[in-house]
């Protein structure tokens, strides 16, 4: 049984965490695309088009893995908890649903937008099929957090005896932590596609494409994982405030703060001995967790040991939160200084090693989203509706769940290394170079 | 109309669209796979590609829009089918990511054999499996022993019945591919593809309409109370036949391709609405029904409304889908 319990939380964590890649490609890379070719009408820059048709092309095969996993992880709900979903199921079916709605849309502009290049005299017909692409990509996105943030702020149902009763479909989908998850999800998807393709670039550069054509695109990729890094950085601050309201236990344990105090520290790294609640090594802001937590340097913020030990959070959440804000930090401040390179002193603007530390952002911001879950998910356990149902409550009562993961995960490395292989090999049969002599374009 | 009969009628008329949507797809996947194989692969593939590049992704989700909603109305069935059906459901979505991923790693980045394989060998095997969670629903293979809900694996394989609902998936969804790609190549004025299609859609023709009537005969066997429920609306099995008739003499006689498929549209419509209702009220004979565990009328009412909603959006979008591509002259017959 126990066994059961832990297989079946490693076979969703690992679906999850692979689907996540995809999808955040999936909700982000559209508006890349969207933006490049509009400057491309715009300014009537074959380059942008260019970039555009190319992205697009790349982004449906990464597409079809976001789909298909993700079908994975909406059947595996039912398989692997299928009590949660018997209670729960009631209350979130309406967001659930509308999900798959928005995917819906998103499945048919994108086949329409995909086959429609140089179909119509106006450009900006075609430009537009793209936008409810962008539209339902988001809006699954926010339709599927706000089940997410359901489970961490359980309301608009009452339970009694396993029994639901006076269900607000409404206010269970817009619960206290729905607005700060979603912002989160969508600002950090948004950041981590344009940090991606910005690293594609750089690396290409590194490997010695130096035309008109990269120059643009590594503009115009790190420009906007600056943008969009920077309103990350603010909505997690947000997320911030609204852990020390609703789920001060979680923030407590990502900063292994025992005792509620006034002007809390906010620790950096660091080692903890559990048994005496010492941390060492760690760098310790002053008031900067009061800051977080109520925007006041000296406000009070609720400490770990007000709560019974039996709901707290795995303590190594901390190197998760720690990990994920440092990623964060890493890319707004590269594409900063590559920003502030480029304006102050231009002849550095393909310096080597500031496009090393470009290509680095790339994998090093897919890694920050995935700690980010991570920190998200462990840190509501043993919740798996707080406050209501255990995750041990939720698990399926199948014994096959082992099996299955190994079944899930010999399938999730095939797609992986596949879906890499033809990704590498779609590039290098049809560079840039290649296309742009095709279709006539000056390099 | 209850809120739980109007809740599974949407559903199931879902349920009929994903079979006809991805009958297309999942024959259309063998067909390109054994056109490779005979050497008529050149044709075919052509007409195939042609359709399903465009309306791909559409397919799958129909699948999880069913499943989306039969948990969001029926919470009771996420409890039984999600306990009994862990490892085939498992199993079935491993190759419907296999599937879909591999179409598209095919045919937008490499052509390449292997991936041709898995992707047609995938699409028949997939129709077989799903089918197999229609026969669990009728009884006999699930049952409750305790807390727990097991599915009886040996005695779903030893079963006639479970074994003719399994021929009458695979054959099914070949004549309706066929019958709907002989369609689309008549539009695309591929006259050689046209041909092998329509001849490939009369083959099949008769084997669904004699896995049709193998599968009444041993529902029979199986569960004599289903069987009588099906009895009192044999008007509707009697107009499927009538249809199937219809579609077979318009393709034999090589006329109205178009009037032809949507004879075997309502072929099925009308043999899956008679089920349907013989089916009814349980959900799996006999833990659930439509009524046991309802969700909250409150609940319903909002997803029926979501519903609404969410049509509005995709029916002028299908349309638009359909203009452009399906019905479209021009994008049909590869000049644009």
């Amino acid at each position: 049984m126990q066994d059961t319990l832990l297989w079946s939380r490693i076979l969703t964590s690992l679906t999850l965490g692979f689907h996540i890649i995809f999808a955040t490609i999936g909700v982000g890379v559209p508006v890349m695309i969207m933006i490049a070719e509009w400057l491309g009408i715009r300014r009537n820059d074959p380059h942008y088009m260019l970039l555009a048709r190319r992205w697009s092309r790349g982004f449906t095969v990464t597409v079809a893995v976001g789909v298909v996993t993700g079908t994975c992880i909406g059947l595996q709900l039912s398989l692997l908890w299928p009590s949660f979903m018997q209670i729960a199921g009631q209350v979130i079916a309406l967001p659930l649903f509308m999900e798959t709605f928005a995917f819906f849309f998103e499945a048919i502009f994108l086949g329409i937008y995909l086959y429609t290049w140089d179909r119509f005299k106006n450009r900006w017909l075609h430009w537009a099929f793209i936008i409810p692409v962008v539209i339902g990509s988001s809006a699954s996105a926010f339709f599927i957090t706000t089940v997410n943030a359901f489970m961490n702020a359980p309301q608009g149902f009452t339970l009694e005896n396993g029994v639901i009763t006076h269900i607000e479909p409404l206010k269970a989908m817009f619960n206290p932590a729905t607005p700060t998850k979603v912002s989160h999800v969508l600002s950090s998807a948004f950041m981590t596609s344009a940090a991606i393709l910005a690293a594609v670039t750089a690396w290409l550069i590194l490997r010695g494409r130096r035309t008109e054509y990269y120059k643009k695109a590594l503009r115009l990729t790190v420009l906007w994982t600056f943008v969009f890094g920077v309103g990350t950085a603010l909505i997690g601050d947000l997320s911030g405030k609204y852990l020390a309201e609703y789920q001060p236990e979680k923030l407590a344990a990502a900063e292994w703060h025992f005792e509620t105090k006034e002007h809390a520290d906010l620790l950096v790294g660091g080692v903890l001995d559990e048994k005496n609640q010492q941390v060492k090594g760690a760098l310790p802001l002053p008031g900067m967790l009061s800051f977080l937590a109520h925007s006041d340097f000296n406000a009070k913020v609720t400490g770990l040991n007000e709560f019974p030990k039996d709901v707290w959070p795995p303590l190594f959440v901390h190197y998760l939160f720690d990990l994920m804000v440092g990623v964060g930090v890493y890319a707004v401040a590269i594409s900063l200084l590559f920003l502030v390179i480029r304006i102050w002193n231009k002849s550095q603007e393909w310096n080597s090693w500031l496009l090393r530390l470009i290509v680095l952002g790339g994998p090093l911001s897919v890694i920050g989203i995935e700690l980010g879950w991570m920190f998200a998910e462990i840190g509501r356990q043993p919740w798996i509706l707080r406050g209501y149902m255990r995750t041990s409550q939720g698990v399926t009562t199948s014994s096959d769940v082992g099996a299955m993961l190994i079944l899930f995960a010999l399938l999730y490395l095939v797609l992986g290394v596949v879906c890499i292989y033809v990704l590498l090999r779609m590039t290098k049969k049809n560079p840039p170079e290649a296309e742009m002599q095709k279709r006539g374009i000056t390099l | 109309m209850s809120i739980e009969l109007l809740g599974i009628t949407i559903l199931w008329l879902f349920l009929l669209g994903y079979v006809i949507v991805a009958s297309i797809d999942f024959g259309a996947g063998f067909f390109a796979l054994y056109g490779k194989w005979t050497g008529t692969g050149e044709i075919v593939n052509q007409v195939i590609q042609r359709y399903l590049s465009p309306v791909w992704e559409v397919t799958n989700v129909f699948l999880i829009f069913f499943v989306v909603g039969i948990v969001g109305f029926f919470p009771d069935t996420a409890y039984y089918y999600g306990t009994a059906l862990l490892v085939p459901a498992s199993i079935a979505l491993v190759l419907l990511a296999i599937r879909g991923s591999f179409y598209a790693f095919d045919h937008y980045g490499k052509t390449n054999t292997v991936f041709l394989f898995l992707y047609g060998f995938t699409g028949l095997l997939i129709p077989a499996s799903l089918a197999t969670v229609l026969t669990i629903s009728i009884g006999g293979f699930v049952e409750k022993q305790g807390n727990n809900v097991v599915l009886l694996m040996g005695k779903l394989f030893a079963s006639p019945y479970s074994w003719s609902v399994v021929f009458l998936a695979l054959v099914s969804v070949l004549f309706i591919s066929a019958s709907f790609l002989t369609y689309y190549a008549n539009r695309a004025q591929d006259k050689q593809a046209e041909e092998l299609l329509r001849t490939w859609a009369v083959f099949w023709s008769f084997p669904t309409i004699f896995a049709s009537f193998l599968v009444f005969l041993s529902l029979r066997n199986h569960n004599l109370e289903f069987f009588n429920n099906m009895l009192d609306v044999s008007w509707l099995f009697i107009l499927s036949f009538a249809f199937f008739l219809c579609a077979v003499s318009l393709l034999i006689r090589k006329k109205s391709y178009g009037l032809a498929f949507i004879f075997v549209m309502l072929q099925f419509a009308s043999a899956f609405f008679g089920y349907g209702i013989g089916h009814m009220p349980y959900l799996l004979y006999p833990y659930v029904t439509i009524y046991s565990g309802v969700n909250n009328p409150i609940m319903a009412e909002a997803l029926v409304w979501a519903f609404v909603g969410g049509l509005c959006l995709l029916v002028p979008s299908l349309y638009l889908l359909m203009r452009l591509f399906l019905f479209n002259a021009g994008y049909v017959q590869g000049r644009k």
